[in-house]
């Protein structure tokens, strides 16, 4: 099991996300720049915070086309796991290779708290008998406001693929949503940060659990990409 | 030539700024007011004529890259530079 940790001009999470994989998780991780094309046979990729191509146009609009992401891309359609986080979430939401799309915040405010969430049964390996019914994780962000149409909404809903809610909605999500995967259940999106919770002297070790939930969602077999 | 491509909210996709523009708009004096949405303007300068290929080549760089079809509309004008 080898880890990308995926890095864009702009990124600025993606040192906590090595950490979270390489120091809390002991896996062997390693950084990716945005340039390359090829994932060197990792066995997952994280897409990790931050405000990529300084959040012009809208937030992942811009990072959706570098070259890197036509391997995540072809790595996500053959089953290979994908993890976005904040600014990773709203990059795999702009690349379609999550539903919906992420807005400003109601309250137009930058929001920089801790959250409690309600986990959602999704997976074999991710629902609320295997993490607890609630879990903490901090959010920051001012565009987590997540949106989608009625149709795409009765669908996420139908197939569970919402896999984080809020239990006090700090951005105006729809249906208080904070993380949703894929539809075959191989890539995964949310707000908040599992890369701000795990150390000992962080305020939650949550985000050690939800990894590891997320790791074990039992996913179709996924050759190594080599081309 | 130059291209004016025009993104805005969809009518149904809550839009906070908007709503913050409006209650600004409503401080103000304007009275009446019945909706705000705020949106952008690209302005694009390119060599190239008005052809159907070339309005077909805009409606695919709006789709994929300007605006985001889940959240925005977008229309463009094409003129004389």
């Amino acid at each position: 099991m080898t880890i990308a940790v995926l890095q864009f001009p702009g990124s600025n999470c993606d040192q906590d996300a090595f950490h979270l994989f390489s120091s809390g998780l002991r896996l062997p991780t390693r950084y990716l720049w945005h340039k390359e094309t090829d994932l060197g046979g990792a066995d997952l990729v994280v897409v990790p915070g931050g405000f990529s191509y300084g959040d012009y146009l809208r937030c992942g609009a811009i990072a959706r086309f570098s070259p890197i992401m036509g391997a995540v891309r072809e790595f996500a359609a053959r089953g290979g796991r994908v993890l976005g986080i904040c600014n990773g979430f709203q990059i795999l939401c702009e690349a379609g290779l999550l539903p919906g799309a992420l807005i400003r915040n109601a309250s137009l405010e930058y929001r920089c708290q801790m959250c409690e969430l309600r986990v959602e049964a999704s997976t074999a390996a991710f629902n609320p008998s295997t993490l607890g019914a609630v879990i903490r994780l901090p959010v920051g962000h001012g565009e987590g406001n997540y949106r989608i149409d009625e149709g795409g909404l009765a669908r996420i809903e139908a197939n569970h693929q919402v896999l984080l809610r809020y239990a006090a909605n700090p951005n105006g999500s729809i249906s208080d949503i904070a993380g949703v995967r894929n539809e075959a259940g191989n890539v995964f999106g949310m707000m908040p940060h599992p890369d701000r919770a795990f150390e000992r002297f962080h305020p939650s070790r949550d985000g050690l659990a939800v990894c590891r939930a997320l790791l074990a969602s039992s996913v179709p077999a996924v050759g190594k990409l080599s081309a | 030539m130059k291209v004016r491509v025009f993104v805005t909210p969809k009518k149904n996709v809550l839009d906070p700024q908007g709503a913050a523009v409006g209650h600004a708009l409503e401080a103000l004096g304007l009275l009446g007011l019945r909706a705000t949405r705020v949106g952008k303007v690209i302005e694009i300068e390119v060599d190239a004529s008005d052809t159907p290929e070339f309005r077909g080549q805009l409606d695919r760089l709006c789709k994929d890259l300007l605006s985001n079809p889940v959240i925005e509309d977008y229309r463009f004008e094409l003129g004389a530079s």
